[in-house]
């Protein structure tokens, strides 16, 4: 298993998720000799892992059942612990087009947070790419490493305890893309220019106020950067649901028999295969600044 | 050193590319030829001058139809105390303020005048300009820059260059596709090097070039077509390198359930000489389904094949017998090699396909969405994501029952994305004033190893139903 690359059967020293039935999920690394508590029961990695096709069911010791799924960056940015407030897909899907990422691309991102972004860049640009993430906590630079090294993809990335806006991203006229999730970008801008080739690339900016938004688009106008433009994503999901619409009964265009009596109400319906939204839905994650650093 | 001689020509536009033309949010995808006359937004020019530039430059149209690189713009310089109003208040907007006629405008034009100093000619001849508030004016150049310029860019082609360019011009060939649907079914259907993808698309080839792009060229990529032939005038506009062809295969759906039964046959068989028995192609392949193929397979007229006799002792007429006879064997034996090289596709596909251990499924069609769904999915292996679209939201509806019915899919979800823009500007920031009204919707879940059916309605993925005094019922 790896986070780039698919494998059929599970092995120690794997991650995978336990599906455990309508968006319940968690993740296990998986362990000779070790077990995972359930609330179908317990299962033992040795037994009912290690082995076993990614997408098996695994019955449980109390005879509920569970699937065993093979790792995404989607199934990831669901389960992962979070250090810090993270991207979910539907922005990091958006992201990923507009800055144009792909296999051998090389991408500069700060700060790293809990790696939910991370993960989905570097399936991207896997297997000749590379990853420069930035992160000025260092614990949370610590474990990031700690995590990219275990999904197997530490080769493809280079971590950095550093502030991005006071010493760049370590690396200079390499990157295709750069990404910025960080309290002010625009004081980022001109690192982000000079990590960038001397060609062109893409520069994204993630930013919950708008006010930053401002900010950072004068300053990316400040350096030159072409097509900028702000937009922002939200998903709306939609609940499949069976629904029974009683009838209204108005009753019978003769005349009754007995003039007293009660008509007996019809019990008629109509079943309706449609959607329902959910009660609430995310409104705002963040608005996404996209910007083209022009080949002069 | 960053980068080198060597590092720039991956840059920089050469003869032949595909490249894709922009001015303002109109894009054009066109390939590089010298000396061909190319149309964009009613202006004609030559190409020639991009070749060997760098790739994002923005050129000027000057007369003749010849792009000149443009010097990269200074940053405009607002900072000029600009003579402005406070508001509108005195304005009258009867159409007179603009001195300059149209005709003015054009003998402008010929006289070769750029689009900047166009600009500048209208705002000197406009009696109200000075009575504007400075954002009025602003906003006043930019729409006159717009209508007035003719500067053209040369962008790369990508998956975000090209969908924005469908969904802008052309959307009834993408079945109405945004591009972020796109940019989520890319996403959701972990599209990586190295999988092995399949995808149905009838958006022009956009899909699967977009699916190529994210590919890198390692894995394989399987286009299951409807129809005569796949559609990838989309895909081409990509302009991938050749290597990357080396990864796609095709299979048309007619063939579907003969594969998944077992009885697609696609051994050589030994072909006669005579040419008739090379039109009945048909026989070589055993189908169990009674479905015609719509293969536009080469039928050609066996009138044409008869053996002409002829009693004429004419020697002329001889020698051009001889002739056609020649001619006709020549194509009968062309027309050999192209089906044989059609036969070996179709087994090289029918090998990709049949271990059914696909890593991802994309749809995107206008057709039924859910037998095509239930077809091609098993071909997928467990534990892999797929991801449907359908410009409508009531197909997918079925899909997502069928599937819930049948098994072996989790983490079903039917969503649509909602996208807005936004002019961000000093004091003027808001939402840009025309919103997308909709851009489809996608099914996406991830298969599990096929199971007993269904093990009742205890564990299905909803919420068990409440007992409530509504009538809503979930689906079990």
């Amino acid at each position: 298993m790896s986070f780039v690359e698919y494998s059929e059967f599970i092995q120690e020293g794997d991650v995978a998720i336990i599906f455990l039935g309508h968006d319940s999920m968690m993740p296990v690394k998986v362990q000779q000799g070790a077990q995972t508590q359930t609330r179908y029961g317990v299962i033992r990695h040795s037994k009912d892992l290690i082995g076993q096709r990614f997408g098996t069911k695994v019955t449980c010791s109390k005879g509920g059942w569970v699937y065993v799924l093979h790792p995404t960056p989607e199934l990831w940015t669901l389960n992962l612990p979070h250090r810090t407030q993270i991207l979910y897909t539907t922005d990091i899907a958006n992201i990923t087009m507009m800055l144009e990422l792909k296999p051998g691309s090389v991408v500069c991102e700060s700060g790293t947070g809990s790696g939910s972004l991370s993960h989905a860049i570097l399936r991207t640009i896997a297997p000749t790419g590379h990853l420069h993430t930035v992160e000025f906590h260092q614990q949370r630079a610590e474990k990031a490493a700690e995590e990219f090294r275990e999904h197997r993809v530490g080769h493809l990335v280079t971590v950095r305890n550093q502030d991005v806006c006071k010493e760049g991203f370590g690396v200079t006229g390499v990157a295709d893309a750069v990404f910025l999730d960080i309290p002010s970008p625009w004081e980022a801008v001109k690192h982000a220019k000079n990590a960038m080739k001397r060609q062109g690339g893409r520069v994204c900016s993630f930013s919950p106020c708008i006010e930053q938004v401002q900010k950072t688009v004068e300053a990316l106008a400040n350096e030159g950067f072409q097509e900028i433009s702000t937009l922002e994503v939200l998903l709306r999901v939609h609940d499949v649901r069976s629904i029974t619409l009683p009838l209204p009964d108005f009753g019978s265009d003769q005349p009754l028999e007995t003039p007293t009596d009660t008509p007996v109400p019809s019990n008629a319906s109509v079943l309706c295969k449609t959607t329902t939204p959910p009660r609430d839905m995310a409104g705002h994650t963040g608005y996404l600044t996209f910007a083209t650093k022009p080949s002069v | 050193m960053a980068d080198n001689g060597d590092n720039d020509s991956q840059h920089r536009v050469n003869e032949g590319d595909y490249v894709v033309l922009k001015r303002g949010d109109i894009y054009k995808a066109v390939q590089i030829q010298k000396k061909k006359k190319t149309v964009f937004e009613k202006q004609w020019f030559f190409l020639d001058n991009a070749v060997g530039e760098l790739y994002g430059t923005t050129f000027e149209v000057v007369t003749g139809g010849i792009l000149q690189p443009r010097k990269p713009k200074c940053v405009e310089s607002s900072a000029d105390a600009k003579e402005a109003g406070m508001d509108n208040r005195n304005i009258l907007d009867d159409g007179k303020s603009q001195k300059l006629t149209r005709d003015d405008i054009e003998t402008l034009k010929e006289q070769g005048l750029k689009g900047q100093e166009i600009v500048q000619q209208l705002i000197e001849n406009s009696t109200t300009f000075r009575d504007k508030t400075e954002f009025a004016q602003e906003k006043y150049i930019k729409k006159k820059k717009k209508k007035y310029e003719n500067s053209v860019m040369v962008l790369r082609p990508s998956c975000r260059v090209l969908a924005m360019m469908y969904h802008g011009r052309e959307p009834g060939k993408i079945c109405h596709l945004r591009y972020d649907t796109l940019a989520q079914m890319l996403t959701l259907g972990n599209i990586h090097a190295g999988s092995k993808v399949l995808v149905f698309e009838t958006c022009a080839g956009l899909v699967l070039g977009a699916v190529m792009e994210r590919m890198g060229g390692y894995g394989s990529v399987v286009q299951m077509y409807p129809g005569g032939g796949p559609v990838r005038a989309g895909m081409e506009s990509f302009g991938f390198p050749s290597r990357f062809h080396d990864t796609l295969h095709e299979f048309p759906i007619c063939h579907v359930n003969a594969l998944l039964a077992g009885a697609l046959d696609t051994e050589a068989k030994d072909i006669d000489a005579d040419s008739r028995q090379a039109n009945g192609d048909k026989s070589n392949l055993t189908q169990t389904d009674s479905e015609k193929a719509e293969s536009k397979e080469c039928s050609p007229d066996t009138k044409d094949q008869c053996m002409e006799t002829s009693t004429s002792t004419d020697p002329a007429a001889d020698k051009e017998r001889e002739e056609r006879e020649k001619l006709r064997e020549i194509r009968g034996q062309e027309k050999k090699v192209k089906m044989e090289e059609k036969r070996k596709k179709l087994a090289a596909a029918a090998a990709v396909l049949e271990g059914r251990n696909a890593d991802g499924l994309v749809i995107a069609s206008r057709f039924h969405p859910c037998p095509v769904l239930l077809g091609l999915i098993k071909f997928l292996a467990p534990s892999r994501p797929f991801v449907v679209y359908s410009q409508y939201k009531e197909p997918l509806i079925e899909c997502y029952t069928k599937l819930r019915e049948q098994g072996g899919a989790v983490s079903l979800r039917l969503t649509d994305s909602w996208i807005r823009h936004y002019q961000v500007l000093p004091n003027r920031t808001h939402p840009v004033l025309l919103m997308s009204g909709g851009g489809g919707y996608l099914l996406s879940g991830t298969t599990v190893a096929a199971d007993t059916p269904k093990m009742g309605p205890t564990r299905g993925e909803e919420p068990p139903p409440k007992r409530l005094k509504l009538t809503e019922t979930t689906e079990g």
